[in-house]
């Protein structure tokens, strides 16, 4: 086994050698593999070390060439959904591209939920799809489907390999679009014959061919960005996601130039992280969950500098009532972020590290200075709004609030190396208004699809990169109950990954919405038949532990740190009535936020076209 | 979304000659809700491997430069070009118009056909196949008046188009292409 991969080792050396000693060209002796070997070494040469799939039928081969070596790490998912999201969890929290290796048809359509996912929040994902061999394709043979086809609106591109020889080509462009310019999915199609012959192999490119996302910005944009910049009175940096694909680098010169100018900086879902939350520039969350000091200064800025974010639905609410008096700049990486919902004054292409270089630059050269009076006067009426203390609660009683075991979670983890994943609902939008994310890549949840079910594997992708870290699911119990079998993949591979159900008994956002907008007729949100998720843990061969009283919830957090080599689930009892504010209702500008339930005339509140919206 | 009026736009798009890069296309369409009003293509350069896609679409200004935002996304686009926004250019498309009649009719029909400039593209017992190449608008009118004439079966390329003086579309090459490719 060992002998025959050295020899595969020096066929390919001997390929890579090309010229001889009197620098007389000698023709490269081309190595044969076959195509289940060449994806092998081509995630070799992509440096990649972990890999999460399922086998089936049509990609065999691949399996057999895995078994036959010790480079890669293939970690046996329980459902494709869960391949992709723990591939996802391990890109987001490493920086790295997720690899995702499927069989054909069931394997190819349970991916697509997690391609679609990683699509909408731009995480750069390969997956290998095994496919039918090449003469059977269109066949309706066995488990066959038109995976390139399903998977086209889903991915950022797709390949069905056809010949072998075009196979490592194509494995490392695929590398190369799913990482570079705005991150995403890769779905690569494979044939079982095409795994079965044999050609060649070719190392890894440096460019595409064609393909050549903007990296560095125009200067001339830039420039007039940091003149509209310095000119500003009430500025406001918004940042989102693309500060974190654009990687640690580019958070550091967020943060040094939020540090510079004293402006302040609020974020996206999908960027929190990019920027201290501790730090006092910090307002918060902004969007339909967002923090009221947020909300409330981008709709009265009148400079608005978005770093990767895409004024996404959640976040801008009405779209003719967003910031209305605000110059816009726009630093975007993907040109059709730009003007696609909100017009924009100022729009620059390029990756958020290389715009934030530049402007830094300039500034710095042309000895740009803020409006410090007018900036003291906005940071005074920003104080005023977080005088109002939007995000406060009272923990009273023997029922557990959700946002207080979330408190003592965070309070509990500081100083932890901690990663959080979430699920998708209440329990989500608390986890991002409680919790404090200091630096970037500890903080993974499903953004833009809202992928319930995302969380367990997301965090188990996250173990797998950071063995020794402490990785947390928040997670609620409707939510955890679609992936749940990852449990067992867990166990297999003795993955410490902690499980913080925050049990209400409810879809909670669905009953909150059904109470606030559908005359509280509670239509399917209420799951009667819940399981016990300490017994559930055990039979799966993990830890539970359960909190009732606001007492138990130290004590489950502090138990469930001891748990070392295998998943534990808490399960917390909280309050089913509690509901998430501030809330902006759908339709709604940012300066109609909801405070609490007092002033809850959400019934009224939202009307006509809001009604509509999601 | 603004409420600005909707307006016709033709966009020229360079694209790898590949399999299921026409589906991308189509399905960006489709799956973003923009109007096809015509779309053709077919490889203009065998060697590069480029086909042309012209495609005719409608749409308030915004949605128009999505298109061609979303357009410019796609792994296999090279280039696209907004004829319309570029300038003056040349939109043509052929039509085939099968006519059976009378003697009386297809001598109408041939009067017609030499005022529009169509020629016949094949005579075969009865039935009479014009071909004209012209503007979507001379061809509409072509078609309405043939209509009399015995008119039985009609059928439409979509619209080809060229921006008219020296403006050129070709592949950017990597001198005078300003964007940078990662490492």
């Amino acid at each position: 086994m060992a002998g025959a991969m050295q020899a595969q080792k020096q066929n390919l050396m001997r390929e890579e050698s090309k010229t001889s000693g009197q620098g007389k060209t000698v023709v490269p002796v081309p190595a044969a593999m076959s195509g289940a070997e060449i994806v092998i070494q081509a995630l070799r040469d992509q440096g990649v070390s972990t890999i999460f799939g399922y086998p089936g039928g049509a990609v065999l081969p691949i399996y057999d060439a895995l078994f036959r070596q010790n480079s890669i790490q293939h970690v046996l998912v329980r459902h494709e959904q869960g391949a992709v999201h723990a591939a996802e969890g391990y890109a987001r929290s490493s920086g790295k591209v997720g690899v995702v290796l499927v069989t054909s048809g069931p394997g190819a359509t349970n991916a697509v939920t997690g391609l679609t996912d990683a699509l909408m929040d731009s995480i750069p994902i390969v997956c290998f799809t095994g496919q039918v061999p090449t003469h059977l394709i269109g066949n309706d043979a066995f488990q066959e489907c038109d995976t390139t086809g399903i998977t086209r609106p889903c991915t950022k591109h797709n390949y069905l390999v056809k010949d072998v020889n075009q196979l490592a080509r194509v494995i490392h462009e695929a590398f190369l679009v799913a990482r570079t310019g705005r991150p995403g999915p890769v779905v690569i199609d494979l044939p079982k014959d095409v795994q079965f012959a044999e050609g060649t192999y070719q190392g890894p490119k440096q460019q595409h061919p064609t393909y050549r996302p903007q990296i560095v910005p125009d200067r001339a944009a830039v420039e007039k960005a940091v003149e509209l910049i310095a000119s500003a009175e009430r500025p406001i940096f918004y940042t989102g996601g693309g500060m974190i694909n654009a990687g640690p680098q580019a958070c550091v010169l967020l943060k040094e130039f939020v540090q510079l100018t004293g402006f302040p900086c609020t974020s996206t879902l999908m960027g929190l992280g990019a920027y201290p939350m501790s730090d006092n520039h910090f307002l918060g969350m902004l969007g339909m969950h967002g923090t009221y000091e947020a909300n409330l200064a981008m709709h009265g800025c009148d400079v608005m500098i978005n770093i990767g974010a895409r004024f996404d639905d959640r976040v801008t609410g009405k779209l003719s009532g967003f910031s209305p008096n605000s110059k816009k700049i726009h630093v975007d990486i993907d040109p059709s972020s730009i003007n696609k919902s909100i017009r924009v004054d100022l729009p620059i292409i390029g990756n958020a590290d290389k715009v934030l270089e530049m402007m830094l630059e300039i500034w710095r050269a042309r000895g740009y200075k803020v409006k410090a009076e007018a900036l003291k006067r906005w940071w005074q009426q920003i104080d005023k709004w977080r005088g109002r203390n939007c995000l406060s609660y009272k923990q009273t009683g023997s029922i557990i609030k959700p946002q207080y075991a979330l408190e003592r979670l965070r309070e509990l983890t500081k100083g932890k190396e901690t990663f959080i994943t979430t699920e998708v609902g209440q329990h989500q939008m608390w986890a991002a208004q409680f919790l404090r994310f200091e630096k970037p890549n500890h903080w993974m949840t499903s953004g833009g699809l809202g992928t319930m079910g995302y969380g367990l594997p997301a965090a188990i992708g996250t173990q797998m990169a950071h063995p020794d870290a402490l990785v947390i699911d928040v997670a609620g119990e409707a939510s955890i109950l679609m992936n749940i079998q990852e449990m067992s993949t867990a166990v297999q591979y003795r993955l410490p990954v902690k499980v913080f159900i925050l049990n209400n008994q409810w879809m909670g956002m669905v009953r909150q919405w059904q109470e606030m907008l559908h005359g509280g007729r509670y239509s399917q949100s209420y799951t009667e038949a819940l399981p016990d998720f300490v017994k559930l843990a055990e039979a799966f061969g993990g830890v539970g532990f359960r909190a009732e009283k606001p007492d138990d919830v130290d004590k489950v957090i502090l138990e469930m740190f001891k748990v070392k080599d295998r998943p534990t689930i808490v399960d917390v009892s909280v309050d089913p009535k509690e509901n998430c504010f501030p809330m902006i209702p759908s339709g709604k500008n940012h300066n109609e936020i909801i405070l609490g339930p007092e002033e809850n005339q959400m019934g009224q509140a939202i009307e006509g076209d809001g009604m509509v919206l999601v | 979304m603004t409420e600005d009026a909707s307006s016709r736009h033709c966009f020229a798009v360079l694209v790898d000659n590949e399999p299921g890069v026409l589906a991308r296309v189509i399905g960006l369409f489709a799956g973003r809700g923009y109007n096809i009003q015509s779309l053709t293509v077919d490889e203009v350069d065998a060697s590069a491997n480029l086909s042309r896609i012209t495609i005719v679409t409608t749409g308030a200004p915004m949605v128009i430069e999505q298109i061609k935002a979303q357009l410019g996304r796609l792994v296999p686009v090279r280039r696209v070009v907004n004829l319309t926004e570029q300038g003056k250019y040349v939109e043509h498309c052929t039509a085939l118009v099968k006519v059976i009649g009378t003697a009386d009719k297809l001598k109408e029909a041939q009067q017609l056909a030499d005022q529009f400039g169509a020629r016949i593209a094949d005579k075969t017992g009865n039935a009479t196949i014009f071909e004209l190449t012209a503007t979507t608008h001379q061809i509409d009118s072509f078609i309405h008046k043939i209509k009399t004439c015995g008119l039985v079966e009609l059928v439409r390329t979509g619209s080809i188009a060229m921006s008219c003086g020296e403006f050129i579309i070709d592949v950017p090459t990597q001198d005078t292409n300003q964007r940078q490719a990662e490492g």
